[in-house]
């Protein structure tokens, strides 16, 4: 019988929850590398018992986790994350030169082909790839070398690569985005990038229409139509139908376009999710109430979903990698929040319930489809 | 053999139970003694110093026969006590955080 393994990270370890394909009784695993900050773990969709898990720590720096076994046991990798050549400046809060300088992982993307072969998408922003199951790191540097890097500034999180989106069409086609420089894309296979903000106003930035320095909290595609993007900008829900050469809003009817997750359904690519957030000063639901948002018509018109969501209190935030969809019929859809809980949907969103309640504060979350 | 303390998140990284002894060649100072650490835990490279630098992290301390040697050269001596195994060199983190 298929199943489901939804991979937790935390503020303070990283939790494994697994439940069969009625997603309704949940065994729960961890916390693993307990005290650790646990920004992302992701399997391979090659062999989903590979799993890559960043672990980081203020005191000790950056490691690496391998798990061979779906992770059950895991072991240190390697951690050596080493820009090329001179780093070079970005610009700082104040506008100044900073140099940059490596602080943590935060997103992994393995390969779709190769379970060796892993993104790393790390603050100061640059994106690293090892081939050899984590052991090494190259920076494909033609990402921060490609001309805007020194106007790039960190968001308040810090100025983090947060987004990689592998285009399972065209091995050399990739998107990242970064907060706050914006979004890029790649298709060449990392050697060379261009930005794709056009379309984007922020009004926190001199020029609200500049090439760079948009902050963009995170991208979603859906696998069968990797030319069609959605965004979930600083403010703003964005759409591209041409891989990211300009954006339309698709804010619509929301409550609040500002918000961190977005993702998109695993059957149906018109079928988007966000959590709207009350405001970049006020990082929790509007009036207190937890609800996913979601759009069957590919943005504009969205429709709130609040059934087994708390309706009152409710004072938590749903950070940008912490949501995430399975692939079962109906498509199952989770999502972490700073609170500690981890919620599911079996219903494509319809009703909701709790897998666990008092988790540290999540940080992300994914999900893999067992065969 | 020289005694290395280290705090309990390395100890679980490097799967130690107490303390580290460690034998090392020529003279103790905190370079050497690291190195021969991270020779025999490779999973401790670049959690107690940068890995490019070799600097000490910022948040680490490095105290031995109730003093602070953080700020000594890497390549001073340590005092005779943590060369002989008398006392022990103790890796501390900062108590900070949450």
């Amino acid at each position: 019988m298929s199943g489901v393994r939804v991979l937790v990270g935390t503020r303070k370890g990283a939790f494994v929850l697994t439940s069969d394909g009625k997603r309704e009784r949940w065994d729960v695993s961890g916390p693993h590398f307990g005290g650790w900050e646990i920004y992302h773990l992701k399997g391979s969709p090659v062999d989903p018992n590979r799993l890559y898990a960043s672990q980081s720590s203020g005191w000790f720096g950056q490691l690496i986790q391998r798990s061979d076994d779906g992770g059950k046991t895991w072991a240190p990798v390697g951690n050596k994350f080493v820009y090329d050549g001179v780093p070079g400046t970005h610009q700082w809060y104040d506008g100044t030169p900073h140099p940059w300088e490596f602080k943590r992982v935060w997103h992994l993307e393995p390969s779709l082909t190769d379970p060796d072969a892993v993104y790393a998408g790390v603050e100061d922003a640059a994106l690293f790839r090892s081939t050899d199951g984590g052991q090494t790191w190259q920076e494909l540097s033609g990402l921060r070398g490609h001309g805007s890097g020194s106007r790039w500034a960190p968001g308040a999180g810090g100025m983090c690569l947060h987004t990689i989106l592998l285009d399972p069409s065209d091995p050399g086609r990739i998107f990242i985005a970064i907060s706050a420089a914006g979004a890029f894309r790649t298709d060449d296979a990392g050697k060379s990038w261009r930005p794709i903000n056009r379309g984007l106003k922020s009004q926190h930035i001199p020029d609200p229409y500049a090439e760079v320095g948009h902050c963009v909290h995170r991208i979603a595609m859906h696998r069968s139509r990797p030319g069609v993007l959605f965004m979930q900008k600083h403010w703003d829900v964005m759409r591209s139908d041409d891989a990211g050469d300009s954006w339309q809003e698709v804010s619509g009817n929301l409550p609040t376009d500002f918000g961190f997750v977005i993702d998109v359904h695993a059957h149906e690519p018109e079928t988007v999710y966000v959590v709207p957030i009350k405001s970049d000063s006020e990082h929790y639901p509007p009036e207190g109430k937890l609800r996913v948002y979601r759009s069957r018509t590919g943005g504009q018109e969205w429709e709130a979903l609040a059934n087994g969501l708390p309706q009152r209190d409710c004072y938590v935030n749903v950070l940008r990698d912490a949501m995430a969809v399975d692939s079962l019929d109906a498509c199952g859809v989770y999502f972490g929040t700073t609170g500690g809980q981890v919620y599911a949907s079996a219903d494509a969103g319809d009703s909701w319930a709790p897998i666990v309640r008092d988790l540290p504060a999540v940080v992300s979350v994914e999900v893999q489809t067992l065969p | 053999m020289i005694r290395i303390v280290l705090p309990y998140h390395l100890r679980m990284l490097a799967d130690v139970g107490g303390e580290v002894m460690l034998a090392v060649e020529g003279r103790a100072t905190q370079r050497t003694i690291l190195d021969a650490l991270e020779a025999r835990y490779p999973m401790l490279r670049g959690t107690i110093r940068d890995h490019v630098t070799r600097q000490r992290r910022p948040m680490l301390r490095f105290f031995a026969c109730a003093e602070d040697l953080s700020y000594e050269p890497p390549d001073s001596p340590l005092p005779d006590a943590v060369a002989s195994g008398a006392e022990a060199f103790w890796v501390v983190g900062a108590i900070a955080g949450g």
